[in-house]
């Protein structure tokens, strides 16, 4: 047996690959795999073509998220096409014995939010979904990432998947974070410095004081965004944190069964003398609360500073420029004043308790801006629970707004919540595409501390003026 | 056989020298509703191509009737974003069988590689020189040569060549796909998953 010092990645993935193709990828085992509405109907389709069934039901756990309503849940779903997709994840998932929460079940939410809430998600685990932000589960120390639909068939045909072993990068981010500076903060700063393609072919381990003294839903949200670095995931190691967080819920292991799962994950750290592909360091002291200008996650600013000059040439120039023009901003413009029309709390980045606690410190004893449209929209019935439980839905209300329903919501703009075309959103989500939010809408990536302070003013306002 | 073999591919090409294109525009999620796999051509790079009133935007290059054939050639990260594989499924749909690029995302690429899409990886200089030879003649054929792993821009004779694993490349030229290789392990699989602690 080897006893050369291990990433935390490598643990994980050589526990899990069944078999090694020469000049191939590795087949590697699914711990859990989870399905949502939109990318799993085709899948379930190939199995009936090829006459093949679902291996092992009981590791995949079914949501519906990306295309609900987040109002008047109760009544049945107007749009026929999402009424159709709803119908047949429900059809499917009851056809092969696969657990379902659909719509109107109080276990409902956003797949990244009511996976790790419920305890489905552990430590050491191999984590795959088709969605890309299945990242977030990195946060327990699994290994977990998005997949397309060909590759959600071969987990429910199979269990496993074929990948290539990607290389490994680590970002340690030391010190003390400033006042108002959130976990997305932290997260869309290392994204800037990276770009948006900076990570891409690698996993990241995130580690340093800054993540070890983050909370769970803190780390959710950083690793959550590891795709919007061209990472095929993100991890942290698990710790006291995670296993306090873990202990207790629904489906985590119980009695005799915790003890032995506890004593493993104690095994999940990256060794001492383990090398990694590629090492990142940053300080904390550095960064402040973050905003985006452009159409990736990768451009984003502190959010006292200015617009950069591009120094690119070429397509690069052509791109930042297509990009700025879509924005309606200009190169040297400071963000602070920038007008807003929507604010958009929520998403599988910033759908979580502490998002919305967060938001509230802001909102509270102050006024809904007029000019301002607020969709506040809980990652699930259990986060909406909560705030109505913590009083955050009376300072809201108090304060002029009012609470949607779970579900991926205005982030994908799959349904109803459509940011119309030219208008400006702050936006605690993760993507701030051409039309992401809708055809022609304008995204401002931001943490719920910015979104409130926007959410309140009516324009991009510094927080840290409001806390 | 789950698509066509891919061996050797000659075509003119379609030059789209953006960067950064993501899968929200190669297709945007309210188009991602059906519960099958057809139509998606239709709606490849929607917003770019469309106005909102659906007549077409007669500047995109999708729009103009000089750039044809069966390669799309791209700026750097292309496909990045979300893990929709309806972003693989409506290139191919459109009829294109390869993207060009300089840099892909990872999922994007392992989206294409599965439903028979080749993305080929070069470098910014041969990118470059692509995009200025269908600058100079929209017509120019590239030839893409899986079992030699080259492209070459057949009216110099430039040619570049480019990484494949040999597994996913005997995939591909055989119209082969992974579904039917772990069906073929399921046995060995039920053997290691019973072991497994989750």
């Amino acid at each position: 047996m080897s006893t050369s010092p291990k990433t935390l990645f490598a643990k994980v993935w050589d526990a899990h690959v069944v078999k090694s193709i020469p000049d191939g990828p590795d087949v590697l085992l699914i711990d859990r795999h989870f399905i949502h509405e939109v990318t799993s109907p085709v899948a379930f389709l190939g199995l009936e073509t090829r006459g093949l069934t679902v291996l092992f039901p009981e590791k995949t756990f079914a949501t519906a998220d990306h295309n609900t309503p987040t109002i008047n849940q109760h009544l049945p779903v107007a749009d026929p096409l999402s009424a159709n997709q709803l119908k047949a994840l429900e059809t499917n998932t009851a056809k092969y014995g696969i657990s379902h929460w659909g719509l109107g079940n109080p276990k409902n939410g956003i797949v990244h939010v009511v996976g790790p809430e419920n305890g489905i998600t552990l430590p050491g685990m191999t984590i795959v979904c088709g969605d890309s932000h299945t990242s977030t589960h990195g946060a327990f120390g699994a290994i977990a990432f998005g997949i397309g639909t060909s590759e959600v068939e071969m987990v429910l045909s199979s269990q496993c998947i074929m990948q290539p072993r990607p290389k490994t990068m680590r970002i340690s981010v030391n010190g003390k974070l400033n006042k108002g500076v959130l976990p997305k903060d932290v997260v869309l700063y290392i994204i800037s410095q990276l770009t948006a393609a900076g990570a891409t072919g690698y996993f990241v381990e995130f580690a340093g004081e800054v993540f070890e003294q983050m909370s769970m839903e803190g780390r959710m949200t950083v690793c959550n965004m590891s795709i919007e670095m061209g990472a095929r995931g993100g991890m942290i190691a698990p710790d006291a944190t995670t296993f306090n967080y873990i202990k207790g819920r629904e489906k985590a292991p119980k009695g005799e069964a915790w003890d032995k799962a506890y004593a493993y994950w104690q095994t999940l750290h990256t060794d001492a003398g383990a090398s990694f592909d590629k090492e990142y360091v940053f300080d904390a002291a550095d960064i402040e609360p973050m905003i985006t200008f452009g159409t990736n996650p990768g451009m984003g600013i502190g959010i006292s500073k200015k617009i950069p000059v591009s120094n690119e040439t070429g397509s690069g120039k052509s791109s930042y420029e297509k990009s700025l023009n879509y924005m309606g901003f200009h190169e040297a413009e400071p963000m602070l004043g920038k007008p807003v029309d929507y604010v958009f709390i929520g998403s599988c980045t910033n759908g979580r308790i502490e998002d919305f606690r967060a938001f509230a410190s802001i909102v509270k004893g102050r006024k809904k801006a007029d000019n301002v449209t607020a969709w506040i929209v809980p990652g699930s019935h259990i986060v909406e629970q909560q705030i109505k439980e913590e009083g955050i839905l009376d300072i809201l209300t108090e304060a002029g707004f009012s609470l949607r329903q779970p579900g991926c919501s205005a982030c994908l703009a799959m349904n109803d919540d459509k940011i119309p075309a030219g208008k400006y959103a702050v936006s605690t989500s993760n993507r701030n595409f051409e039309g992401r939010q809708g055809p022609g809408a304008r995204t401002m990536l931001a943490s719920p501390l910015v979104a409130a302070a926007a959410a309140v003013t009516g324009v991009v306002t510094d927080p840290r003026e409001l806390i | 056989m789950a698509y066509d073999n891919f061996t050797i591919l000659r075509s003119s090409a379609v030059p789209m020298p953006i960067e950064n294109v993501d899968t929200d525009q190669i297709i945007p999620a309210r188009f991602l509703k059906a519960t099958e796999r057809k139509g998606f051509g239709d709606n490849l790079f929607r917003d770019w191509r469309y106005n909102s009133d659906n007549t077409p935007k007669a500047d995109f290059v999708l729009n103009n009737p000089i750039y044809t054939g069966k390669i799309l050639v791209a700026g750097k990260n292309f496909g990045s974003g979300s893990s929709r594989e309806h972003a693989a499924w409506a290139i191919y749909d459109y009829g294109f069988r390869c993207v060009v690029s300089s840099f892909f995302a990872d999922i994007f690429k392992n989206n294409s590689l599965n439903i028979g899409i080749l993305p080929v990886q070069i470098s910014a200089e041969f990118l470059d020189k692509i995009f200025k030879a269908i600058e100079a003649d929209p017509k120019t054929e590239i030839e893409v040569n899986l079992p030699e792993q080259s492209i070459t821009i057949l009216a110099t004779g430039e040619k570049e060549s480019f990484d494949i694993n040999g597994y996913k490349k005997h995939n591909l030229m055989n119209g082969f796909d992974d579904i039917d290789y772990l069906q073929a392990m399921k046995e060995e699989i039920k053997a290691f998953a019973a072991n497994s602690p989750y």
